[in-house]
């Protein structure tokens, strides 16, 4: 069985082939982006060690995206579900409403360093791409934005929001028009402009610089959870950190302080989509934009169509680096319907004053189950990590209403 | 048959003409269809090579995209690439036969299972767009052992160190991209430059017959015909694409486009 490496950055963990336990991520990528992802690896490794960088990092995280989001606990839910307590680490009150803003900043500024002028996102949902659409403007940078066309439209608060912050939203009407084809065409499209344009992944997938500066990112996260931890509990109780799962950063942000924790203290519980699930049904591994990873796939290796109410989980793949948690048994992972995802925003909604998006309505709805056969001693915490509101026309149309 | 891959070379050098080399996807628009293609165009040809199509290709443009999808479309699998390779090696034994495609699709296959595949049906090369040196250092191995031409591929963005890395451990047949792009854009780059990138790596080891693809078209072609192998794939597919859109037959529209392409660097 393959064993986590202590005190080293999950990130890190890594063979010089970019190879997780052997088996998960890998560079495989055309010729022609081998030097580009060179040059990016060498930028990111002087840049995180740069203290200059990082405070140039720190700066925008405070001042641009609004600093530490709130860390609280949901009483009424707690006493409504009457076993664990249930708190809530609300990434979605950060200045760009997801955990998306955090390595979309941070993609915006390795570009700046790279002396790049353009910079090209995917996107599912559209958080990522209203996140890089905003940090590019703020950093001066031509945008273009991937995104299929199915997401276009049922996302289009956010395609809203993309377009006046000057992106170019590029829409992808290739093979199921969701975002793996939008990750698809965003690759191409840096294969072909890989001399001066800076490729942000939208998630911690794709050959191995691209996930390590996603998760890189987003585990500014984690980093203020166990400060706010620390501050309500005096230590890190025993605790479980429900993420919801789509290709997975903000999970690897949500857990990346409490890896190295023994999980009967910190247990992560990971929650995909019901049919977009490859670490939950024991999906292959397969080869995926640039990555080894569990994959859902047919027969022939062609890479499956997924289904999900929420953009952002209709994804058949899944970070390499949760195939490393699932193969050490670090984390688990479950899945939750369209169904649920829908009834857990419902009760959460009408109890609580958080507006979670569809993503993050999966983990809450796996919170729901889980709670009542805990214990009061039991800590939950949930990320909540994207806001409603890109998701109030289906709510509307599934539930007949949107809450105030 | 062994190094009938060379001996193409040798044909076209004896010539004083480039090899031609036709791209297409194996079931672009049906399994039978793509033989007959294939099957036709041979004369005019050097080697040919047939894609795997796969559904996230992430190097290609859109027209393989769009046979990718046709072949798809029409059910066509692994097993049944060999077998039709198979039967073009039956109808022209002498005609090299390189597969091109994904890593994905031969690593749910099985490496091993995949190359003794291979080798049974008659392929004599195989291109892996996403299995770049050195990650293809053992893939590559297991080629050479089982008589299959592992071909190397160099972009113009591989450093003159990488380059003389990726020469040493290739075959007989280098892949030189030509410029930036996926498949089948226009060439970003002039004549001039691309010739020069050429030279550079013909420099270090002028035994390795150098192929220059991406880009190719009836227009470009004779301006590199000073080439070891010219390869035409997007064209090819394009013209596949409107003689279905305009109801005419592939099969002789394809015939056509090729003759002239070989017209041009004769």
């Amino acid at each position: 069985m393959i064993k986590l490496r202590k005190k080293t950055p999950l990130i890190d963990q890594h063979d010089k082939f970019g190879f997780y336990g052997n088996k998960f991520g890998g560079n495989y990528c055309a010729e022609t982006m081998r030097k580009p992802i060179e040059d990016l690896s060498k930028l990111f490794e002087k840049l995180r060690k740069d203290r200059k960088f990082l405070k140039k990092r720190d700066h925008y995280f405070k001042h641009y995206l609004g600093g530490e989001t709130p860390f609280f606990k949901l009483k009424n839910l707690t006493r409504y579900l009457g076993g664990a307590q249930i708190w809530c680490k609300d990434v979605s009150a950060i200045n760009g409403d997801a955990h998306k803003a955090y390595h979309a900043t941070v993609n915006a500024l390795i570009c700046k360093e790279s002396g790049k002028r353009y910079i090209a996102g995917d996107t599912g949902a559209g958080m990522f791409g209203k996140n890089l659409a905003m940090a590019a403007k703020k950093m001066n940078l031509k945008c273009k934005i991937f995104m299929g066309t199915k997401d276009i439209s049922r996302q289009a608060p956010n395609v809203k929001f993309m377009r006046d912050a000057g992106a170019e939203v590029v829409p992808v009407d290739s093979g199921s028009k969701t975002l793996v084809d939008a990750v698809s065409e965003c690759m191409r499209h840096y294969v072909s402009n890989c001399d001066n344009t800076h490729l942000a992944v939208g998630s911690a997938i794709g050959c191995n610089i691209f996930l390590k500066i996603c998760a890189w990112s987003t585990s500014q996260i984690s980093r203020e959870l166990k400060k706010q931890l620390i501050k309500e509990f005096g230590e890190i109780p025993k605790l479980k950190l429900i993420n919801v799962i789509g290709g997975g950063s903000s999970a690897l942000g949500f857990w990346n302080e409490f890896i190295d924790y023994d999980k009967k203290h910190v247990e992560l519980i990971g929650v995909e989509a019901k049919y977009a699930a490859p670490l939950s049904t024991n999906a292959k591994v397969a080869i995926l934009h640039g990555a080894a990873q569990y994959c859902l796939t047919n027969k022939e290796g062609q890479i499956a169509d997924t289904h999900s109410i929420s953009a952002g989980l209709d994804y058949p793949g899944s970070s390499p680096l949760h195939g490393l948690l699932k193969d050490t048994g670090r984390a688990r992972y479950t899945n939750a319907s369209d169904k649920e995802a829908l009834a857990a925003f419902k009760l959460i909604t009408k109890l609580e004053d958080i507006r979670p998006s569809l993503e993050p309505a999966h983990a809450w709805s796996e919170c729901i189950r889980l709670a009542p056969k805990l214990k009061k001693g039991d800590v939950l915490v949930v990320n909540n990590c994207g806001k409603g509101y890109k998701d109030k026309k289906i709510y509307i149309d599934q539930l007949g209403y949107y809450p105030k | 048959m062994k190094n009938s891959i060379n001996n193409a070379f040798r044909i076209a050098k004896k010539e004083n003409r480039p090899a031609l080399i036709s791209y297409t996807v194996c079931g672009d628009n049906t399994k039978e269809r793509s033989l007959q293609i294939l099957n036709s165009i041979s004369k005019d040809l050097d080697i040919a090579e047939w894609g795997i199509p796969h559904n996230c290709p992430t190097a290609d443009g859109k027209d393989i995209q769009n046979s990718s999808y046709r072949a798809l479309q029409n059910g066509i699998r692994l097993n049944d690439i060999f077998k039709l390779v198979k039967r073009f090696k039956k109808l022209k034994p002498s005609k090299p036969m390189i597969l091109m495609g994904y890593y994905q699709m031969i690593f749910n296959y099985g490496d091993k299972k995949f190359i003794q595949k291979c080798k049974e049906s008659g392929v004599d090369g195989l291109i892996v767009v996403d299995l770049s040196f050195p990650d293809n250092k053992n893939f590559a191995k297991l080629c050479k052992k089982n008589s299959i031409c592992f071909v190397q591929l160099i972009a113009p963005t591989t450093t003159l160190k990488r380059m003389k890395e990726i020469i040493k451990s290739s075959h007989e047949m280098i892949y030189m991209i030509s410029t930036i792009s996926t498949t089948g854009s226009a060439l970003k780059y002039s004549i001039k430059r691309i010739i020069k990138n050429y030279n550079v790596i013909k420099k270090i080891k002028p035994s390795k017959n150098v192929v220059i693809g991406f880009g190719i078209t009836e227009k470009t072609i004779s301006n590199l015909r000073s080439a070891d192998g010219l390869v035409v794939g997007s064209a090819i597919c394009r013209e596949i694409t409107r003689s279905l859109e305009d109801g005419q037959n592939p099969v002789t529209n394809v015939g056509r486009l090729v003759r002239k392409l070989k017209n041009k660097i004769l």
